[in-house]
């Protein structure tokens, strides 16, 4: 099975304003997409639907070929994990106890962990290079940490379908490309990966597919290059940019006035 | 890699208990007329046995003794939950007015019932409906989706409870029971006149309360992620929420109904338990339990023998103690910038 997210005219209305109208969106396995568009576009509206968080008016969502809507919490909890744009942790638990967090939908029915999952959580903090703050109470982080904490935990879900809402939003350039790195390597072991974000350089060089949306409607669907042009960034972002070839050959987006 | 297991759960919870018997023990043998340990023991252990020591413990400092425990345990769970779904460490059932409104229910029973035929017993059920409806109004005033900020939190209480006090004032005088003690008791809370028939029910409150939450106390935690994130973890918020904040309901009608409005027993013993034993709730939850009753049983015992030849109520003293950690709590907060 290589579908990991399908969408099919999706259509989410909030009150009478519909948020998307129309999406259609696969996310394949062993593939990062990305997703970009300008606030309000509809993208986080989009990665709630696809997290099954939110049912959508009309259309079809369904995950590894089956229907979002029939699947059971555990299921799928199992199958998709959500890094939100920003955490905000309330009690002073520490940097283990949130990543253990992730093995919830794995859990027998007294909740408590087992062998294996203590190994998972930790093999997902070392991956992300925090062992060390294990302990440390995810009060005490910088906001960088707790993000990476908290990709942590969705790692330590194990999905097989991972969304990020504009996961590196707060990290400094050495973190956004170590988050992005990671979802690469996850996408490398058959995961599926849809990642929301505003910083096109880091979409077209770690992206393999990038979907452009606006006004709730997708604008474009394609290789970066294929997507980032300027007649499309014109349309998505309304804004006039020009479009030179990066090093590696992906395209890089020099933005230079309003439309 | 710190985690809880079971065993530490066990040894934690075993440790808990012995502080309980400890202060219950405290409680039966300390007052006026001191009884000694063993005579306590043989009070307890022999129901025939006669004499005024036995009197004593049996008649008038078990009841007692039993009611702190219970109302301790009901409050201090009861504010662990409300901190949990509110997500707010300053979350109390006396700070947010839900007790007012349990208060507002059994002093209406007793005020305007009489004429009914309701006696006493139709007190918690009265208390558990006023909780209740508290906890709609807040939700509704609050408009509550995840998160209570600390100004709501404390603008809906100071208005709550100004309302209950005030109401409850009004319905004793239209039942006639303004001139004795027992309003100032129901305000201001005191297991003085802690009804001894209510106490097998306080206890089976007590106890369903406790078998509702307890087997959400993981999702506690994963709530305090946020909503979202709980919910795509596979918790069920939204029944998460309805159970638990029956559940506070069952406890806080029935604690009050014994007790009168007794404060900040939430907020001390949960925030003490988080220092020493860490966040996660399925240590938290039944500890609070534990530690709640001993804490309000060592309070009644000082209640009770602070100032010789008279009574404090008991809620003086809880106030006394949580009123200057309420407002360092709150500081902290301000510091961390977490206000509003």
């Amino acid at each position: 099975m290589s579908e990991r997210l399908a969408l099919r005219g999706v259509s989410v209305r909030l009150g009478e304003r519909p948020v998307l109208d129309g999406v259609d969106l696969e996310v394949r396995a062993g593939e990062v997409v990305g997703l970009l568009g300008r606030n309000g576009a509809g993208k986080t509206t989009l990665l709630r639907v696809a997290s099954g968080l939110l049912r959508p008016a009309a259309g079809s969502v369904s995950i590894e070929g089956r229907d979002a809507g029939a699947l059971r919490r555990r299921e799928r909890a199992r199958a998709v994990a959500l890094v939100p744009q920003e955490t905000a942790v309330d009690f002073p638990f520490s940097v283990a106890e949130v990543v253990l967090m992730g093995r919830t939908p794995h859990l027998g029915w007294l909740g408590f962990e087992g062998a294996r999952d203590l190994a998972v959580a930790r093999a997902a903090m070392e991956r992300l290079g925090i062992a060390a703050l294990a302990e440390r109470s995810i009060l005490e982080l910088s906001g960088g940490e707790r993000q990476l904490a908290v990709v942590a935990r969705a790692l330590a879900q194990e999905p097989r379908l991972l969304l990020l809402d504009e996961p590196t939003a707060f990290l400094d350039l050495r973190h956004r490309i170590e988050v992005l790195a990671h979802v690469r390597a996850f996408a490398a072991a058959g995961g599926g990966a849809l990642v929301v974000s505003h910083d096109l350089g880091i979409a077209a060089r770690f992206c393999d597919r990038l979907v452009l949306i606006a006004r709730g409607r997708v604008l474009a669907v394609g290789t970066p290059a294929e997507v980032l042009v300027p007649a499309r960034l014109r349309e998505a972002f309304e804004i006039e940019a020009a479009v030179l070839a990066g090093p590696d050959g992906q395209p890089v987006v020099v933005p230079r006035a309003l439309a | 890699m710190s985690v809880l297991r079971p065993a530490r759960l066990a040894v934690v919870l075993l440790g808990l208990c012995c502080v309980v018997l400890a202060t219950a023990a405290l409680g039966l043998t300390a007052g006026p007329s001191p009884v000694g340990a063993r005579d306590a023991l043989h009070a307890l252990l022999d129901p025939t046995l006669g004499g005024p020591a036995a009197d004593i413990v049996r008649g008038i400092r078990l009841p007692r003794v039993v009611a702190a425990l219970e109302v301790g345990a009901c409050l201090a769970v009861a504010g662990v939950l409300f901190q949990a779904l509110l997500r707010n460490p300053l979350a109390d059932p006396f700070v947010l007015g839900i007790s007012g409104g349990a208060a507002l229910g059994g002093v209406g029973v007793l005020a305007l019932g009489g004429g009914l035929g309701l006696g006493y017993a139709a007190v918690p059920p009265a208390a558990f409906a006023g909780a209740l409806a508290a906890t709609a109004l807040l939700f509704g005033v609050a408009g509550l989706r995840g998160r209570l900020s600390s100004t709501t939190l404390l603008l809906t209480g100071v208005v709550f409870n100004a309302v209950a006090s005030a109401a409850i004032i009004f319905l004793a005088s239209l039942g006639g029971m303004a001139e004795g003690t027992s309003i100032f008791l129901w305000l201001i809370g005191s297991l003085a006149s802690a009804h001894g028939e209510l106490l097998g029910w306080i206890a089976l409150l007590l106890a369903g309360g406790l078998a509702c939450a307890l087997p959400w106390a993981r999702a506690l935690n994963l709530l305090s992620l946020g909503e979202e994130s709980a919910e795509q973890l596979g918790v069920a918020v939204e029944r998460a929420k309805r159970v638990l904040l029956f559940s506070t309901a069952l406890m806080v009608g029935a604690a009050v109904s014994v007790s009168g409005l007794i404060g900040f027993v939430g907020l001390i013993v949960p925030h003490a338990l988080r220092l020493v034993l860490g966040p996660d709730h399925r240590l938290l939850v039944p500890a609070a339990a534990l530690a709640g009753a001993a804490f309000l049983a060592l309070c009644d015992t000082a209640a009770r023998t602070l100032l010789p030849g008279r009574e404090l109520p008991v809620g003086a003293i809880t106030a006394l103690a949580g009123g200057p950690l309420f407002l360092l709590l709150l500081r902290r907060q301000n510091r961390r910038g977490l206000l509003p």
